[in-house]
């Protein structure tokens, strides 16, 4: 301490000496200025920069008295340490994160010598006064973002007397609710301290169904710690209710993961559902069409790598065209042999999706892919502190729902859906109609299998892009059409939700790998109750 | 009469199970007997391939049992192989002792790790050979009846039953991947060092694992056979080509097809048990539906509905992954899958098939059998023509 205090007097007596020495009179005449106590802004930077410590904090206060907008940049910049000072030109620098600096009074960039910038000194006292003074600043900002970021900050950081002040009188002027609510919440918090157990249950009362952490947080630990009884337990209520609301919350959490799981499964089963439910074959490839789709998505990302919002809008109709092609090779090339033996067609199908696999892994190499989300489908739809819905989750589920409409009235009202059905129905009676039955097939598969390269679309969007993709997906897709019943396309809508939310139901109490478990072992014994699903077929095409 | 019942009439089979018996006096001779500089010396290596092939032969089998002869596909009869395989591990694990790594007398290595301090109930009993073969036969056995009395009774038939039972091993599979189930997560249980006494990398040790092996296949053979040509074969015969008509002369379908579910599972426990020891290791991997559904391409490459054609097809297939495997293994996936479309194209009576097509049938009934075999669900529309 003392031998800083030494260094630190010879330092400043040397520059003293100097100083008289060269007999500048106008840099005399510029320490003088300084230490007179200017009101204007450029003059209480310059301050800033060279005042002691402890004359730093007033200054600061000054200048952010001065509802100056430049003030908030350069008290952030002091805040962390990027606020530097060249002594000999005199210039105050902010230094942004590629190292640039900037001049202070001007915000101009500095294009000369920085080689003389010294970094402001600040100790942690000042920081925290730097930190509240900052949301002060903020909070009476125009801009609604940054208020109500300020007063998260505040939230998190707790309220001093000073902020409390400020905070109740901006509370009153607030329009924005959200921005109000955190500063009741804020205010409330503050006055939990207070002596006065009047104030300290008016504040636990506000606290009540507020879900930020820290409400819950102090709630909790004055229902415990409270002197006085009343506060306890009121302090026990609110928490009690708050518990209520965030159960809601989760609940609803869960449903939402649960119909997006149920989404994904619903796009990967509903391809299936008509190749396996219409045609009644059974497509092990079924997985490696969506690997197929997903990679598509990943080849045209790579063609348009500046286009990445439209590059997924490409992707859709293509990866349906694909897939659809491969698929009409495969029922072509294989499936048409082996029909009404659907147990070879199992394993002629597997043998194809073998062969996808290894050739994927030989074109694109084993490693995964990661197909980078467009920026209207990343970061998250928060509702509040508990409940955040991520867009692309959220987006998918949208999509799912479209494609199974769009299904839906393909096969209801156009004359390919009618020709399906006819010769899913009765395929001899169709052909003696004169429906080129082999054509259909053909189309349905390609159908089925387009569907299904749309379905990898959508999972390049929440996964990384692998010869493995669709195989994880295969054996869920097959438990969606036997538990929604064969031939039913709501059937498989209700199975691939139903089974999406049990899953995330079951996962917080048995882990995700259990939960697995546990639902194909519910199915097995389901299908005892309903071996034809849930919604079974009726009628003369239910008998084969 | 009984000999002439079930080796006479199944040329096949009598060539398949002599070459057999050749190779398991060939085999240890080569092995111990002759010098390791002599060119027909077999290197323990070899042996041990050979036996691990025995014990594919026997899985094979018991899928022809089910899937040939009641046209039951089970794409999960990995699951009951790895189960049998688990219950020998056991034994094998706890027979390290104080040997292992944390040299803890009482509990296997993994449970140590995993701050375990006392054995899992369903671990007790392993320590004794005989209560471990029990489990071998029941644990599967159990499954299976389970299993195929709740899937049986709902008549869930075809395909479905293949969905359903890949779905079980796919489950196995997952829950055996947890440490918590206490069977090693996934490592499985491996590091063994003896089983009965012997220790188990000794060359003689791996020549009688060996003939068990072999042994075990031939003995499963005469009794799959037997059981095909008994009356209750000649019923479940029938429930694989006309189910319903079956039912509706008055048999319970479902107890014939549990019975041979059952017992094919037992097969395939029993086959899993005398793998453990050869290959040294059993993990969750063993449960994968991969392995499940590849070892149906085993008996449909050999020929399905005739047992020995089983044999055959697994010796094929496993020979053909072994050299792929050593000499370019990213083309062997494609030979695979060209073998799975290959064989239900163009080949549906399999390799042995094939021998069938060249030497032309003895008689003219045992040519339409034979049809009805390869393809159930045409014969049954044949027979329903021929009303």
């Amino acid at each position: 301490m003392m031998t800083i205090f030494i260094s630190r007097f010879l330092k400043h007596f040397i520059v003293a000496s100097l100083l008289i020495c060269t007999g500048v009179t106008n840099s005399f005449a510029q320490t003088e200025e300084v230490s007179a106590t200017p009101t204007d802004f450029s003059g209480l930077v310059l301050q800033l920069a060279t005042g002691s410590l402890s004359e730093r904090a007033e200054t600061v206060k000054k200048l952010a008295a001065l509802k100056d907008n430049r003030s908030t940049v350069i008290i952030t910049a002091l805040e962390q340490g990027n606020l530097y000072f060249d002594s000999i030109t005199n210039k105050v620098g902010i230094k942004d994160e590629s190292g640039n600096f900037s001049d202070a009074i001007t915000l101009s960039a500095v294009s000369s010598d920085i080689s003389n910038f010294k970094k402001i000194p600040v100790n942690n006292s000042l920081r925290n006064q730097l930190r509240s003074l900052l949301s002060q600043l903020n909070l009476s900002s125009e801009d609604e973002a940054i208020r109500l970021s300020a007063v998260k900050r505040l939230l998190a950081d707790g309220l001093d007397e000073d902020s409390a002040v400020i905070i109740e009188k901006q509370s009153a002027s607030e329009k924005n609710k959200t921005i109000k609510s955190a500063m009741t919440i804020a205010l409330a918090l503050y006055q939990l301290k207070n002596t006065d157990e009047k104030i300290r249950i008016k504040a636990v009362d506000q606290l009540r169904g507020s879900l930020e952490p820290e409400a819950r947080s102090a709630l909790t630990e004055t229902s415990t710690t409270d002197e006085s009884e009343a506060v306890r337990n009121t302090a026990i209520s609110a928490l009690k209710s708050i518990e209520n609301t965030v159960t809601y919350y989760r609940f609803s959490e869960s449903i939402f993961f649960g119909l997006s799981l149920g989404s994904v499964l619903l796009l990967s089963a509903i391809g299936l559902a008509i190749t396996f439910g219409v045609m009644g074959v059974i497509n092990m490839a079924h997985g490696e069409l969506m690997m197929i789709g997903a990679y598509t998505t990943w080849v045209i990302q790579q063609i348009f790598p500046n286009q990445i919002a439209y590059s997924l809008l490409i992707a859709i109709p293509t990866a349906f065209l694909v897939a659809g092609a491969v698929g009409v090779v495969i029922e072509r090339g294989v499936i048409r042999f082996l029909y009404g033996r659907p147990l070879e067609t199992l394993l002629a199908t597997f043998g194809l999706s073998l062969i996808l696999q290894q050739a994927a892994r030989s074109i694109f190499t084993p490693l995964n892919r990661a197909v980078s989300l467009p920026e209207w489908m990343s970061g998250s739809m928060v509702i509040n502190p508990v409940l955040s819905i991520t867009y692309n989750r959220l987006y998918i589920l949208i999509f799912g729902i479209l494609v199974f409409v769009l299904l839906q009235l393909i096969l209801k009202k156009t004359s390919l859906g009618l020709k399906v059905r006819a010769v899913s129905q009765n395929r001899t009676m169709a052909r003696a109609v004169g429906v080129r039955a082999s054509w259909v097939d053909a189309l349905t598969f390609g159908l089925g299998s387009g569907i299904a390269g749309i379905a990898g679309v959508a999972l390049s969007q929440l996964t990384n892009v692998g010869p493995n993709l669709g195989q994880a997906y295969l054996i869920d897709s097959f438990m969606v059409v036997v538990f929604g019943g064969v031939g039913n396309l709501w059937g498989t809508l209700v199975g691939a939700m139903g089974l999406g939310i049990i899953n995330k139901f079951l996962e917080p109490y048995a882990g995700a790998v259990l939960a697995k478990v546990l639902v194909l072992v519910l199915l097995i014994l389901f299908i005892q109750k309903k071996p034809k699903g849930m919604f079974p077929q009726k009628g003369r095409a239910a008998a084969d | 009469m009984l000999i002439k019942r079930l080796l006479l009439n199944d040329r096949g089979g009598a060539i398949v199970l002599a070459l057999i018996a050749l190779m398991m006096i060939i085999v240890p001779i080569s092995n111990l007997v002759l010098p390791t500089s002599s060119p027909l010396h077999l290197s323990t290596f070899t042996v041990t391939l050979l036996g691990k092939f025995l014990c594919y032969a026997l899985l094979a089998l018991s899928v022809d049992l089910i899937w040939g002869y009641c046209g039951i596909l089970s794409l999960g009869q990995g699951a009951f192989f790895s189960l049998g395989g688990y219950a020998m591990g056991m034994y094998l694990m706890r027979q390290i002792g104080a040997r292992g790594q944390y040299g803890n007398p009482e509990l296997p290595d993994f449970m140590v790790f995993l701050n375990w301090d006392h054995l899992p109930w369903y671990w007790l009993g392993f320590d004794s050979f005989g209560f471990a073969l029990l489990m071998v036969v029941l644990v599967p056995g159990l499954l299976a009846f389970v299993f195929g009395w709740l899937t049986f009774r709902s008549r869930v038939t075809g395909v479905y039953f293949s969905i359903i039972t890949q779905a079980l091993t796919y489950a196995l599979m997952l829950a055996f991947f947890r440490n918590e189930m206490g069977f090693g997560g996934n490592n499985g249980l491996t590091d063994f060092k003896d089983i009965i006494g012997h220790p188990i990398s000794a060359d003689s040790t791996r020549i009688a694992l060996f003939l068990c092996s072999g042994a075990a296949l031939m003995i499963a053979y005469i009794v799959c056979r037997y059981i095909v040509t008994s009356r209750f074969g000649r019923i479940v015969i029938s429930i694989r080509d006309a189910e319903s008509r079956t039912r509706f002369c008055g048999y319970k379908v479902e107890s014939y097809k549990l019975w041979i579910f059952v017992f094919s599972s037992v097969l395939a426990g029993i086959a899993g048990a005398l793998y453990v020891p050869q290959v040294g290791i059993i993990n969750p991997g063993e449960f994968s539906p991969l392995n499940s559904i590849e070892l149906v391409v085993w008996v449909a490459t050999g020929g399905r509905g005739t047992l020995f054609g089983a044999i055959v097809g697994a010796f094929t297939v496993n020979y053909g992954k072994t050299l792929f495997t050593s000499y370019s293994p990213e083309t062997w996936l494609f030979a695979l899958g060209a073998l799975f479309v290959i064989v239900t194209l163009v080949l549906p009576k399999g390799l042995v098939g094939l021998f069938g097509r060249v030497k032309k049938s003895e008689s003219a009934h045992e040519a339409i059998d034979n049809e009805n075999l390869a393809t159930p669900e045409i014969g049954a529309a044949k027979i329903a023509e021929e009303k």
